[in-house]
């Protein structure tokens, strides 16, 4: 068999999941994003640290990301909407879990794109129909893969990448979300 | 008062157990086999009504028992289950002490302690067979249900006429949970089926039953150390298959067919609503090409490169239903058709995992002389079925001989 590499070290990942079997405590992270308005509806988030495997860790350089509206919401469009956000996590991690599959069940990717659509109706959240939910009433997210692979195996992929997709679950089960004031 | 003395002691007088004590007997092994209510108590008392086999009648054999009536290809109900089950341990002639309930086992110097509802027993050696179906589990949020909807478990389920009008929310596409949906919606109430991941199965492909595959492919010959996640393989849903005179398919398509509503897995109850999770197509389309993928292989194996007939991908709908508002009056009833897990209160033996299950190398525990049998994929693949106690428990009981052989 040739060597694969679709740059995924598919052996750390094997590795941490059998200590972590034995360690849960070890598995407990938690994710941090801090914010800050700036004017309107624009606000800046940045997100440096995080804690994980039983201590504070810290990305290699902080990431800003901003959040407006565009200007059809009659905003100044100085970031993308929050809920754009939500298709950047799914993309992200959908394509992350496709890559990690291909490498750990040995299929060279060539090239890995997805086009994201969460379908809005936007009267929600303007509160002009209160049968008509706030947030995406559907996402559909197309996959065009180029690999050494059966198209059934390319399939095969893209369905385990999203058993095991943390952003996937997130956004297709509850979560139970506390919003306090300090 | 003292305590009766015995070489070994075999929990349970289900198949399993009657399986150990046939080859005890012919070691010629002094035992007893305890039993809480009679033999094959939980076929009797814990099963619906409508249930059979999933394994045609040729397939359910036992050791020294191989089936010999006149339909071959037929499936048990499970009161022919009972009735095999009986047959067997007046073939054996095991010593089967009925109503008999163990309420602790223990480790002492030189072997195990049991207390039952009849008197404290020493041995050398335990056999647990005690099954693997005692206690049917349920997800805590069943607790924020609210108390206008019934809520059955496969265990208090009997047939439709006994459940309360209205719709009934089945939870759980294992074989149970479609076999009881198919049943409810053909008696004329609306079923919705909460669908998480599950194993989808035709019936019979190139006109042999799917089983048979298994059986002759070999697939079911899979040892445990062979298998790639153990873990996730001993938790695996049962196929979605039901016995009966026509060998009819009866995956999530069969289903949606009857009319029956599909949703996704349940994930919460959040102020008096069920929230499913939006993720149906994903475990659809795992379900698809796994079935797929075993029924090349059986082709592969068979040297076959015909087309089999096709199956439809799963007929998932555009839009599933996300929320449930369970006090509407729409669903009357729920039944959990989500697991079953083993009993172990009365054990007194550190070799329970973190999440209360049975450490085992293929039926032989960490203790010296405490054995398991009749746990799904104890061994084998096949060993979650009928036919996969023979080599199991001839396998353990060889093991506990050459335990008791070996001086302390």
């Amino acid at each position: 068999m040739t060597t694969i590499d679709n740059g995924v070290n598919v052996q750390a990942l094997l590795d941490a999941r059998e200590v972590l079997k034995g360690a849960p405590e070890a598995a407990q992270f938690t994710w941090r994003a801090n914010s800050k308005w700036t004017k309107g509806v624009h606000s800046t988030t940045t997100i440096e640290k995080f804690f994980g495997l039983g201590q504070e860790q810290t990305h290699k350089a902080e990431t800003e990301f901003a959040s407006d509206h565009p200007a059809v919401f009659a905003a100044e469009d100085n970031g993308i909407t929050p809920i754009e956000y939500l298709l950047v996590g799914l993309a992200g991690c959908l394509t992350a879990g496709v890559a990690s599959v291909a490498q750990n069940r040995g299929i060279q990717l060539r090239s890995v794109e997805a086009t994201v659509e969460g379908n809005h109706d936007i009267r929600g959240i303007l509160g002009a129909d209160s049968d008509v939910r706030n947030g995406y009433n559907d996402i559909k997210v197309t996959f065009h893969i180029d690999a050494d692979a059966s198209k059934e195996e390319i399939e095969a992929l893209v369905a385990q990448s999203q058993k095991r997709s943390a952003v996937f679950d997130a956004l297709t089960n509850p979560t139970d979300v506390t919003v306090e004031v300090a | 008062m003292s305590a009766e003395r015995v070489t070994t002691v075999v929990v349970g007088a289900g198949h399993a157990g009657l399986a150990a004590s046939h080859f005890l007997t012919a070691r010629s092994i002094d035992h007893v086999v305890l039993e809480r209510g009679a033999v094959a108590n939980s076929w009797r008392r814990e099963r619906w009504d409508s249930l059979r086999l999933l394994t045609p009648n040729w397939l359910s054999r036992l050791p020294g028992l191989d089936y010999d009536g006149p339909d071959p290809d037929g499936y048990q109900t499970a009161g022919e289950v009972v009735d095999l089950i009986e047959r067997f341990a007046a073939v054996t002639g095991a010593p089967v002490r009925t109503e008999t309930a163990l309420t602790s086992l223990s480790r002492t110097d030189d072997g195990y302690h049991l207390v039952t509802s009849a008197g404290e027993l020493n041995s050398r050696s335990v056999v647990l067979a005690s099954g693997a179906c005692n206690v049917p589990v349920t997800p805590a949020f069943a607790a924020a249900v609210p108390p206008s909807v019934h809520q059955v478990t496969p265990f208090d389920y009997r047939s439709p006429v006994h459940l309360p009008q209205g719709g009934v929310l089945v939870v759980g596409a294992s074989a149970t949970g479609v076999q009881i949906a198919a049943e409810l919606q053909r008696s004329g109430r609306q079923v919705i089926l909460s669908t998480g991941e599950h194993v989808r199965m035709p019936r019979t492909h190139r006109d042999r039953d799917v089983l048979w595959w298994m059986d002759a492919s070999g697939v079911w010959d899979q040892r445990y150390d062979e298998v790639d996640d153990l873990t996730r393989a001993r938790r695996l849903p049962s196929p979605q298959l039901v016995g009966g005179p026509k060998r009819e398919t009866l995956d999530l398509n069969a289903l949606t067919d009857l009319g029956v509503e599909l949703v996704g897995r349940w994930a919460a109850v959040r102020e008096g609503r069920a929230l499913f999770s939006g993720g149906l197509r994903n475990v659809c389309s795992l379900a698809d090409l796994k079935m797929n993928r075993l029924l090349a292989g059986f082709d592969q194996w068979a040297g076959i490169t015909s087309p089999a007939e096709e199956h439809a991908p799963t007929r998932v709908p555009a839009r599933t239903r996300l929320t449930l508002d369970l006090g509407s009056g729409e669903i009357g009833t729920i039944v959990w058709a989500t697991g079953f897990r083993p009993d172990y209160r009365w054990l007194d033996v550190p070799v329970l995992d973190e999440k209360g299950r049975l450490r085992h190398e293929g039926g032989v525990t960490g203790s010296p002389g405490l054995y398991a049998l009749g746990l799904p994929l104890l061994r084998r693949r096949r060993s979650t079925f009928l036919n996969g106690i023979e080599d199991d428990a001839r396998f353990v009981i060889d093991h506990l001989a050459a335990s008791l052989a070996t001086p302390r």
